[in-house]
């Protein structure tokens, strides 16, 4: 974490973030809308909350409720969903070891190239996960270009690990976090951190002591976006990890599988991972979230 | 277009029912693009009926390479018409098609694949065998591990992907293990036949255990291995017309041309046995 740029870049950060943006952080419901809402915005806004949840409340009014019990208690589904858990929150923090960096580097550092970086920095949003997986196979894979020397070194191969999900995940849910945080940079005061720099401190303290702690929802709201994201993840996961029971079966690539030979039982097992999530979602929202 | 070649193929046999004279006449002037199609039709079946318009096929990603040439033959011996394929694994396919996707035929891996949709009673007829596929290892080329049987893959320390047991080629492979008493753990169960071997395409996995026409299919980039417990796991494929399709003719058709003489050939080139 040693990211202490070139002191040319402190001019133009003022230049970056005006003082205009300043309460952008701050919206939280300070004022509010007289009156009902505006039909024109009622009316598709309902549409949008039905098209959203229909598919989700058909999946519960066709679930087997009768053999639920029975189909959750196999160890194979625990140990998926723990599987997922365990990986997807070890994404997470990968995520934001390299990624709020990464961001920070996107929203205060002006280098040639950076609308480059940030488009590449998104490219895996837009890669279908399943052409993300052989990439990474052919970056990371055994006879991959960084691959081969993992192996030859350090007899390390990466593919049908553990270690593999979580790098596949990362790989699929970092954008995610990268443009959560960076939006949440651009939005806040630079003037913050100016203020600390004219008392004294450098840059990584201030990073570390004033930055940080500001922009801390959004952080905060992007590892749980990027943590959501890695929980479902699958055409990257199954391509570059594989499928092995305990190993590298997560939830998801369970549910596929049991979608091909017993539909039910893929049913049931959604519905696991769906209310784990929201649990955990609705959780954290309560807690970090609304802070804001 | 499609849709209209569609509606108008449909219109043309409702219309057949009331006699072969309306048809002719109305073929002509509905039709007057694709004439040719008509006449072919028209000379070829005596209930009245043509073969033309699109048909959309399902078929197991086995099958992929053979299909798509069947299915060029079958376009240029019947002008106006249109194969759409969708490849895939027998399983999704056949959860889509009991989930109501419009196919007019589905080719499967595997029996019990098929008797899913026949459950389903959204079969049109009696499905039947038109090949049969063997299992065989696919190693990378030149064998650098010098694998020679099936036992070979449970030994060394080697990694080995199966197809997963969900899938037809799993259960073949599952098959084959049982009946010769072996024990053999992959590092992956893969979703599909296609993706175990690309996993050693791309030099991942050092073996998986596929069909020979898949190994047939890579070319130099893998090479096969064949093993004589393939022969306890032979797969049939059955193919059949589904109660959805619009235009059971051409359906019917290319069934009839995947099971005739020619149609036998492009499969066992490509590495299926006969039925």
């Amino acid at each position: 974490m040693t990211l202490r740029s070139p002191g040319r870049a402190d001019a133009t950060d003022t230049l970056t973030g005006g003082p205009q943006r300043r309460r952008a952080s701050g919206f939280g419901g300070s004022r509010r809308a007289r009156g009902g809402a505006p039909l024109p915005l009622l009316v598709p806004a309902l549409i949008g909350l039905a098209f959203l949840t229909l598919p989700l409340v058909a999946l519960l009014i066709r679930a087997p409720w009768r053999s639920m019990p029975e189909l959750l208690t196999s160890p194979e589904v625990w140990q998926a969903l723990r599987l997922s858990l365990v990986c997807a929150t070890a994404a997470t923090a990968v995520s934001l070891v390299i990624g709020v960096p990464l961001a920070w580097l996107l929203a205060r550092v002006e280098f040639p190239g950076r609308g480059l970086v940030r488009a590449l920095v998104t490219l895996p949003l837009v890669l279908p996960p399943v052409v993300g997986g052989v990439a990474l196979l052919m970056a990371l894979g055994r006879n991959g270009v960084v691959g081969k020397w993992l192996d030859s070194w350090f007899g390390v191969t990466l593919p049908f690990t553990t270690t593999g999900v979580v790098i596949a995940e990362a790989f699929v849910a970092m954008p995610f976090l990268v443009i959560s945080v960076e939006g949440t940079l651009r939005a806040a005061d630079p003037r913050y951190e100016e203020a600390a720099a004219t008392l004294g401190a450098s840059r990584f303290t201030a990073f570390r002591r004033v930055t940080l702690p500001l922009i801390a929802p959004g952080v905060a709201a992007g590892a749980v976006l990027a943590w959501a994201r890695a929980l479902g993840e699958f055409g990257a996961t199954i391509t570059f990890a594989g499928n092995f029971p305990g190993r590298t079966q997560t939830m998801p690539l369970a549910v596929y599988l049991a979608l091909q030979n017993d539909p039910e039982s893929a049913i049931a097992l959604s519905l696991v991972l769906l209310a784990v999530s929201v649990a955990v979602l609705a959780g954290l929202r309560d807690r970090w979230m609304s802070a804001s | 277009m499609t849709r209209s070649v569609r509606t108008r193929s449909r219109r043309s046999v409702q219309v057949a029912a009331l006699g072969a004279a309306a048809l002719l006449a109305l073929s002509a002037c509905s039709s007057s693009d694709d004439s040719s199609s008509a006449k072919s039709g028209a000379s070829q079946s005596g209930s009245g009926t043509k073969v033309s318009g699109d048909i959309t096929v399902f078929a197991a990603a086995s099958l992929k390479e053979s299909f798509t040439t069947l299915g060029k033959d079958f376009e240029k011996a019947h002008p106006g018409t249109k194969v759409t394929f969708s490849f895939g694994g027998s399983d999704s396919l056949a959860a889509s098609i009991t989930g109501g996707a419009p196919a007019d035929v589905f080719a499967s891996a595997s029996p019990k694949t098929m008797k899913v949709v026949t459950d389903a009673k959204d079969n049109a007829d009696a499905p039947a065998t038109f090949v049969r596929n063997q299992l065989e290892i696919a190693t990378l080329p030149g064998n650098p591990d010098k694998v020679a049987s099936l036992k070979d893959l449970t030994g060394k320390d080697l990694k080995v992907v199966l197809c997963d047991k969900t899938v037809p080629c799993g259960a073949a492979a599952e098959k084959a293990l049982t009946a010769s008493k072996l024990k053999l753990t992959p590092v992956s169960y893969e979703e599909d036949v296609k993706s175990a071997l690309n996993k050693v395409v791309l030099k991942e996995a050092d073996a998986a255990v596929v069909y020979r026409t898949d190994v047939r299919a890579a070319g130099d980039k893998v090479e096969g291995v064949e093993f004589p417990e393939s022969a306890d796991a032979i797969n049939a494929y059955p193919i059949a017309l589904l109660k959805e399709s619009k235009n059971t003719e051409t359906a019917k058709a290319f069934i009839a041309l995947v099971r005739s003489a020619e149609g036998q050939k492009v499969l066992t080139s490509a590495g299926f046995l006969q039925p």
